[in-house]
């Protein structure tokens, strides 16, 4: 009998050990004479329990970890034996953490081998491309359009209008490119779905294609995704011998093939004009809007451009049609949304659950708080050009409106959690640090006056004509906000004035509390 | 399976050598926009972008010197001169910084003696700072030559930084 194991190749679970740790368990296996196979699968997200090892047995999968590298022996000896082991954490999908998301567009990310193509059609896989074909490029689009899907990027576009124009605008040849520039701190979808489930990216970019007349893809993968970028170059050939990319895709009358392009280090990039201009090989410089991608992108051409997200969600739309994922959500927002719990948390990790839950839940209930023990003081939401939100604001429902309400964003859906030993006076002047070093300079206000912006924070800090600095940051940020093509320049306002208004009291000014006494 | 780590550096770059760049360019020249792949490919066969590849590049390209070094300069991964043997990249963005980085990053400069985005003067080992590796769930991280590290404390970075300095 041979002894089947999941040990993620995921680069989050490689960071912690996980190559070792196989390692590890086939030598012990080697000597207790027993048979394994070790399916190397993304990561289930659960980054607490990485490295965690998963081992099927009749009544499914059953996981353990964390597993150190040391651990390999006794969790061989026990896996062999009555499966007793002090990281036994029980069947994988009884774990509350998991059990309680609900898994649409990572629904096979950490179950599945992300290097087969058998596999992938074996849970689900190429359905949505086959409902596609059978509907038709009209009602495809309407299908998308009908989801409520909206650009999971963090602009919050819908997904299908983009589609509708494109698929409108008349050009000898049209684009399909995805965003996989993910640059957020605190944001790791999409490298998860590139490293856990490539075949769901490649076969939404396909629909993509023959929905609105495309027959070239492009993944611009950011170099700092060097895991997910031969991830993706082993599954695109990989689907192309399975006949689902190339002149006849599944057979049709329809020709399209993709191919993964690598940035270069630029954050800017994952704006989209910028990374549009980096894939012709150009410096990435913002266009200005109109016109938009949609009618003039890649080379001039028609250009659907979306987020890894965005795409991975379209095939389980396709297969079970729109309205299973409209009745998820709230408002506006619809379906689910990939949640990022960072930093300073103790159970971080990927929570796939409907809009609607709150802050706070997010924070307390399934991060757990701090790793640190100490209480939560500040979270960052939607990565570096997000808002800063104090606990006071735990209440605020996890929606695009409820967000852009409270002057904040949910962004790429990163939370980036910080205990009480956070300087906010520090923070808000690394937002203004960030944004100089990634301006791509096109803008007075964001290349200018980020550098400025970092100098009056630093006059506030050192407590020069504080009230005056503090006004002129204020007007600073205006002009940053409005007079910025793009969400570098126009967001960095958010983590600085949220810091500058929620905690006044690391600038040197009498908390809101105190002074409310 | 292999367990060599993508993205890891090759230990025997080739210095300088005009025919070699030549054929890194004309690799791509088949592809819509190849200017990046072309950097790429050099990167990885010179260990940096030398200055001799900028007026090869715009010759074989047909667009100007000034367009190629404007590309070169803009983003942060292209090199102008050899990096170190190894390649320590620490990551310093917000995640990591909530998770304690930041007083490991000023502990890696103070042992290498060294400032962020700088070389050793041995050769040994440049410091870099990385702006997130989507290791955020597992922060402080860092990358050594293509190895992702994460939880990183203490220990581990003394470790990094033993096997930078070898």
């Amino acid at each position: 009998m041979t002894l089947r194991l999941y040990i993620p190749i995921d680069a989050g679970a490689l960071a912690v050990g996980a190559e070792e740790v196989a390692t590890g368990i086939r030598t012990a296996a080697a000597r207790h004479k027993v048979a394994v196979d070790i399916v190397r699968n993304g990561s289930r997200g659960l980054y607490w329990l990485e490295p965690m090892v998963e081992v099927e047995t009749p009544a499914g999968r059953v996981a353990y970890g964390p597993v150190a590298p040391g651990d390999a022996e006794s969790l061989l000896t026990a896996i062999l034996g009555n499966g007793t082991h002090p990281l036994r954490r029980g069947p994988t999908e009884e774990i509350p953490w998991l059990k309680r998301q609900t898994r649409l567009t990572f629904a096979r990310c950490g179950v599945v081998d992300p290097r087969s193509l058998e596999d992938y059609r074996g849970h689900g896989g190429y359905q949505g491309l086959e409902r596609a074909l059978s509907l038709g490029a009209e009602a495809t689009v309407e299908e998308v359009v009908q989801s409520g899907l909206r650009g999971r990027g963090g602009a919050g576009f819908p997904t299908g209008i983009k589609w509708r124009t494109v698929a409108q605008t008349k050009a000898p040849q049209k684009y399909v490119v995805c965003n996989a520039d993910e640059g957020d701190s605190g944001t790791f979808a999409d490298r998860m779905i590139m490293e856990g489930d490539p075949f769901v990216l490649i076969e939404a970019m396909t629909i993509a294609g023959i929905t609105v007349g495309a027959t070239k893809g492009y993944v611009y993968i950011r170099s700092e995704y060097p895991h997910a970028v031969a991830t993706m170059e082993a599954a695109i050939p990989a689907a192309r011998r399975g006949g689902y990319l190339g002149a006849r895709v599944t057979g049709s009358s329809f020709a399209f093939d993709m191919e993964v392009r690598v940035g270069a280090g630029a954050y800017v990039c994952g704006e989209e004009t910028s990374l549009l201009d980096s894939l012709e090989g150009k410096r990435g410089l913002v266009r200005a809007k109109p016109p938009l991608p949609a009618h003039k992108g890649l080379f001039g051409q028609p250009t659907v451009i979306n987020n890894v997200l965005s795409f991975a969600s379209v095939p389980i739309i396709m297969e079970k049609g729109s309205a299973f994922y409209r009745d998820y959500g709230m408002g506006k927002s619809r379906g689910t949304m990939p949640i990022q719990l960072a930093g300073n948390v103790k159970h971080g990790g990927l929570f796939e659950t409907a809009f609607g839950i709150t802050l706070g839940e997010l924070i307390d209930d399934v991060g757990g708080g701090t790793r640190t023990g100490r209480p939560v003081r500040a979270v960052q939401v939607g990565g570096p050009l997000g808002a800063y939100f104090p606990r006071a604001l735990f209440d605020t429902p996890f929606d695009y409106e409820a967000f852009a309400a409270r002057e904040g964003l949910i962004g790429h859906g990163g939370i980036v959690v910080f205990d009480d030993t956070v300087d906010m006076a520090k923070q808000a002047r690394f937002a203004m640090e960030f944004c100089a070093i990634e301006s791509c300079g096109k803008c007075t206000p964001c290349r200018v006056g980020s550098t400025r912006g970092m100098e009056v924070i630093d006059h506030i800090i050192r407590n020069e004509n504080r009230a005056a600095n503090t006004a002129l940051l204020e007007d600073l940020c205006h002009t940053l906000k409005f007079g910025s093509l793009c969400a570098l320049g126009g967001f960095t306002p958010y983590p600085v004035m949220s810091a500058l208004t929620h905690f006044p009291e690391d600038f040197g000014a009498p908390s809101r509390l105190q002074a409310a006494e | 399976m292999s367990t060599m780590q993508p993205g890891s550096r090759t230990q025997t770059q080739a210095s300088w050598d005009k025919e070699l760049a030549l054929l890194c360019i004309r690799e791509h020249l088949n592809r819509e926009g190849p200017l990046l792949p072309i950097l790429h490919a050099l990167q990885e066969e010179f260990g940096y972008i030398d200055e001799a590849a900028e007026p090869l590049i715009a010759e074989t390209l047909n667009i100007t010197r000034a367009e190629v070094h404007g590309v070169v300069t803009f983003y942060h991964d292209f090199r102008r001169a050899p990096a170190g043997r190894h390649v320590l990249k620490l990551c310093r963005a917000e995640a990591c910084q909530a998770a304690g980085g930041d007083p490991l990053a000023a502990q890696a400069e103070a042992r290498l003696g060294m400032a962020m985005g700088t070389t050793a003067p041995d050769g040994s080992v440049t410091l870099e700072p990385v702006y997130c590796l989507g290791l955020c769930a597992i922060a402080p991280s860092a990358m050594l030559d293509g190895r992702v590290v994460g939880r990183l404390d203490q220990d581990r970075l003394d470790s990094l930084l033993a096997e930078a300095q070898q």
